[in-house]
C-alpha cells in the first residue's frame, strides 16, 4: 500500500504565460505552489458498503496549467471513472480514497455546493457522443448560455448573446442560426463544436475530454482535436484527454498516462512512452495501431481480454494476457519505477 | 403541419360517422322500442293503434333507412328529442356538460399535478422511504374502487361530521363556498382514484430519464438540483405522461359515471346511466357520439403538444 503514495513527475512547465486575459489573478499563484490538479493513491470503488468493487487503485498524477495529459487504455480500466471521479460525478452509491487537490483545494473534503459551483465554472468536461450527451429538447444555444446564468449571473439575453458568440468560437457557420437548433438538427462534428462551447463558456481551467473524438467522422476528428488544441493554446487551460487510441493521444497530450485494470501501469512524457514504452501492455497497444503505408492481412492484437475489477489476480493484472510474463509476475504486485528521466513503469522486468 | 391535422380531422370524421352507425345499431338492439314502452304507460292501446303509431314514427323501416334519416336530420342541427325528458337533446346536454367539466376538470388539475409532482420525488428518492410510501399509496390509489371510497367519505364528513353535504349541486345563491363543498368530496375521490397510475408512469419515465446521458451532461454543468430538474429532466420525461394526460382529458367530457351517481351530481356521466337505463334513444346516442367525439379530438391535441414538447418530432413529415 505504501509505495503507491507517490507524485509522479508528470509536472508541467510551460504553459502559464498565456494567461494574460485571467480574471482570477490567484491562478497564478496557485500554479506555481502546487499543480493545477493533483491526484494521490486515488482509489474510487463503486457499490454500496456491502457489495462494493474497486475500480480504481492507487492512482497518482498530476497535471498543471497549460498542459495535456493523455490517459490511456482498453474499455474498462477506469479511465472514464477517473475522469467522473475528478468531476464528482462518480455514480452513487461510491467512496473515493487517497488524495485529489484542484487549484490548490481538497476536492474530497469540500462541500457539495461549493463541488457543484466548481463544475462547469473552473473543471468542465465534454463527452463521447454528442447526440446524447445534449438534451434533445432543449436549443443549442440555450444549453450553451445556461452556463453563463449559473455561473456567472448573467440574464437571459447576455447568456444568449454569449451563446451566438461561443459558437462562433469553436468554428459553427452562421452561429445566430444554429443556436436556436436542436441537437438533431446538427451534424456529429456540430454537436461536438456545441458541447466544447458549452465546456468552454465560463473559461475553465481544467477541461476533460473523455474520448470526444472516438464517434466522430476520421476527418472531423481532426478538426475537433485542432480545436481544443487551439482552445488550449489561447485559454491556457489543463487538460485531461481520455482516449483508447494511441494515435489520438499522441497529437494533442504532453504527458501520458496508460491505465490497465484500474491502476496505472506506465507514465511519463507522450515521447517518451510512445517510442521507448516500459510497460509491455504499453508496447502492446502501440504495436496494435495498423500502420497506414502496408496492407496487413491479419491486424495485431493484444490475446486475451481485460480483467474484472471484481476478481483481479494477485500479481500484475496484466500478467494472464503478458507476452514476456514471468513466475514472479503472478504473486507480487509491481511497483512504479522509474525508467528514464520523467518515465515511469509498473512492470517487474523494468527493476531487473 | 396544415396537412397533418386535415388528415387527422378526416379521419376522425370517418371514425365518428361508422362510430354513429355503431351506436345506433347496438341501440336497436336493445330490448323494447320507444313505443314498447310508450304502450305499458297505458295498458288500453290496441294493436291496430300500435301498428299505427308503429309506421308513423317510422320504427317499422328498417335500421339503415333509420338510421339515414336520424344522419341527415342530425348533420342540420336537429338531434332530436329527449323521450323522458320531453326537451331538445342539445338543452340537456349542455348544462349536464358544464358540470361534468366543473367536476372532471377540477379532479384532472389536481390529479395531473399531484401525480407528476408525486411521480418526479418517488424517482429522486428512489429506492428510500419516501419512494416506497409514495408507491404504496399509488397502488392503494389503483386499487380502490370508486364507489366504496366514496361511500366510506360521505358516512364520514357528511354523516359523522357533518362538514360537507352527501350530495347534490349547489344552489345558486349559495356561491362559491356552496360549490366547494359540494365538489370537495367527488373531486377527492377522482383525485385518489387517479392519481395512483399517472404517478407510477410519471416516476417510470422520470427515472428513464434520469440515467440519460444529457443529465449527466447537466450534471456536469455544475447546474443547480432544482434547474436540472425543471429545464432538464422533467420536459423529457413529460413526452411519454402525455399520452396517458391526454387520454384522461377525453374521459373529461364524459364525465365520471360511478362518482356522479354517487353524489347526485348531474352531470354527463350520470345522464349517460340515465339514458342508457330509461331506453332513452336520441339522448344516450348523441351523448355517447359526444363521448367519442371528444377522446378523438383529445388524441389529436396530445399530437400537437407532441410536437411542442419534443423538437424532434415534426407532424406530417418523417424524421429521424
Amino acid at each position: 500500500m505504501s509505495g503507491s503514495w507517490r507524485i509522479t513527475s508528470l509536472r508541467g512547465g510551460r504553459g502559464t504565460a498565456s494567461c494574460t486575459d485571467d480574471q482570477r489573478p490567484f491562478r497564478v499563484a496557485t500554479a506555481l505552489t502546487e499543480p493545477l490538479l493533483v491526484g494521490r493513491a486515488l482509489t474510487v470503488d463503486l457499490g454500496p458498503a456491502h457489495d462494493r468493487t474497486s475500480v480504481i487503485t492507487g492512482l497518482d498524477f498530476s497535471l498543471a496549467a497549460g498542459r495535456t495529459l493523455g490517459v490511456v487504455g482498453e474499455s474498462g480500466c477506469g479511465k472514464s471513472m477517473t475522469a467522473l471521479a475528478i468531476m464528482g460525478l462518480a455514480p452513487s452509491p461510491h467512496r473515493i480514497g487517497g488524495v485529489l487537490r484542484f487549484a490548490g483545494q481538497d476536492l474530497l473534503t469540500m462541500p457539495q455546493d461549493r463541488r457543484r459551483q466548481l463544475r462547469g465554472a473552473d473543471m468542465a468536461m465534454i463527452f463521447q457522443e454528442p447526440m446524447t450527451a445534449l438534451n434533445p429538447v432543449v436549443p443549442v444555444g440555450v444549453q450553451i448560455g445556461e452556463m453563463l446564468i449559473v455561473h456567472d449571473n448573467a440574464s437571459e439575453t447576455a447568456a444568449s448573446r454569449a451563446a451566438v458568440a461561443l459558437l462562433e468560437r469553436v468554428g459553427i457557420a452562421d452561429p445566430a442560426r444554429r443556436a436556436s437548433a436542436y441537437p438533431h438538427e446538427l451534424s456529429g462534428g456540430m454537436r461536438q463544436r456545441v458541447m466544447i462551447a458549452m465546456a468552454i463558456a465560463c473559461k475553465p481551467r481544467l477541461l476533460i475530454a473523455d474520448e470526444p473524438t472516438t464517434a466522430l467522422d476520421v476527418s472531423v476528428q481532426a478538426q475537433i482535436l485542432d480545436l481544443l488544441l487551439e482552445l488550449q493554446r489561447d485559454t491556457g487551460m489543463a487538460m485531461v484527454f481520455i482516449s483508447h487510441n494511441l494515435g489520438v493521444v499522441s497529437a494533442v497530450a504532453d504527458d501520458i498516462m496508460v491505465m490497465y485494470a484500474g491502476r496505472a501501469v506506465e507514465t511519463g512524457p507522450a515521447q517518451r512512452v510512445l517510442t521507448a514504452p516500459a510497460h509491455p501492455y504499453t508496447a502492446g497497444l502501440i504495436a496494435t495501431l495498423p500502420d497506414i503505408g502496408r496492407r496487413q492481412k491479419i491486424l495485431p492484437v493484444i490475446e486475451g481480454s481485460p480483467v474484472n475489477p471484481r476478481n483481479r489476480p494477485p500479481g500484475c493484472a496484466f500478467a494472464p494476457r503478458c507476452p514476456l510474463v514471468i513466475a514472479e509476475c503472478r504473486t507480487g504486485l509491481p511497483a512504479m519505477v522509474i525508467v528514464s528521466p520523467g518515465q515511469e513503469a509498473a512492470c517487474i522486468r523494468c527493476t531487473a | 403541419m396544415g396537412r397533418f391535422l386535415l388528415g387527422r380531422i378526416t379521419g376522425a370524421g370517418i371514425v365518428l360517422l361508422l362510430k354513429s352507425f355503431v351506436i345506433f345499431a347496438l341501440i336497436g338492439l336493445m330490448p323494447g322500442d320507444p313505443l314498447d314502452l310508450m304502450m305499458n304507460a297505458n295498458p288500453e292501446t290496441t294493436p291496430e293503434q300500435m301498428a299505427h303509431l308503429r309506421a308513423m314514427y317510422g320504427v317499422d323501416l328498417p335500421i339503415t333507412q333509420r338510421y339515414w334519416t336520424w344522419l341527415v336530420a342530425a348533420l342540420q342541427g336537429d338531434f332530436g328529442y329527449s323521450r323522458i325528458q320531453h326537451r331538445p337533446v342539445l338543452d340537456i346536454i349542455i348544462p349536464a356538460l358544464g358540470n361534468t367539466l366543473i367536476l372532471t376538470g377540477a379532479a384532472f388539475v389536481l390529479s395531473t399535478t399531484l401525480a407528476v409532482t408525486l411521480g418526479t420525488i418517488a424517482a429522486l428518492k428512489r429506492g428510500t422511504w419516501i419512494d416506497r410510501i409514495i408507491n404504496l399509496f399509488a397502488f392503494a390509489g389503483i386499487s380502490v374502487p370508486s364507489f366504496w371510497l366514496g361511500l366510506l367519505m360521505i358516512y364520514l364528513f357528511a354523516v359523522r361530521l357533518g362538514w360537507l353535504p352527501a350530495g347534490g349541486m349547489p344552489r345558486p345563491e349559495q356561491g362559491y363556498g356552496g360549490m366547494l363543498a359540494h365538489l370537495a368530496m367527488p373531486v377527492m375521490t377522482l383525485v385518489i382514484v387517479e392519481t395512483g397510475g399517472l404517478a407510477r408512469y410519471a416516476r417510470a419515465a422520470m427515472i428513464e430519464v434520469l440515467s440519460q446521458d444529457y443529465i449527466r451532461t447537466a450534471r456536469a454543468k455544475g447546474l443547480t438540483d432544482r434547474r436540472m430538474l425543471v429545464r432538464h429532466a422533467l420536459r423529457n420525461a413529460l413526452i411519454p405522461v402525455l399520452t396517458l394526460v391526454a387520454l384522461q382529458l377525453g374521459g373529461l367530457f364524459s364525465g365520471a359515471a360511478l362518482t356522479e351517481a354517487m353524489f347526485a351530481w348531474r352531470g354527463m356521466g350520470r345522464l349517460i346511466l340515465e339514458a342508457i337505463l330509461g331506453n332513452d334513444y336520441n339522448l344516450a346516442l348523441v351523448c355517447l357520439m359526444f363521448v367519442t367525439a371528444t377522446i378523438l379530438i383529445a388524441n389529436i391535441c396530445a399530437d400537437i403538444a407532441y410536437t411542442w414538447l419534443d423538437p424532434r418530432i415534426s407532424l406530417g413529415k418523417r424524421r429521424r
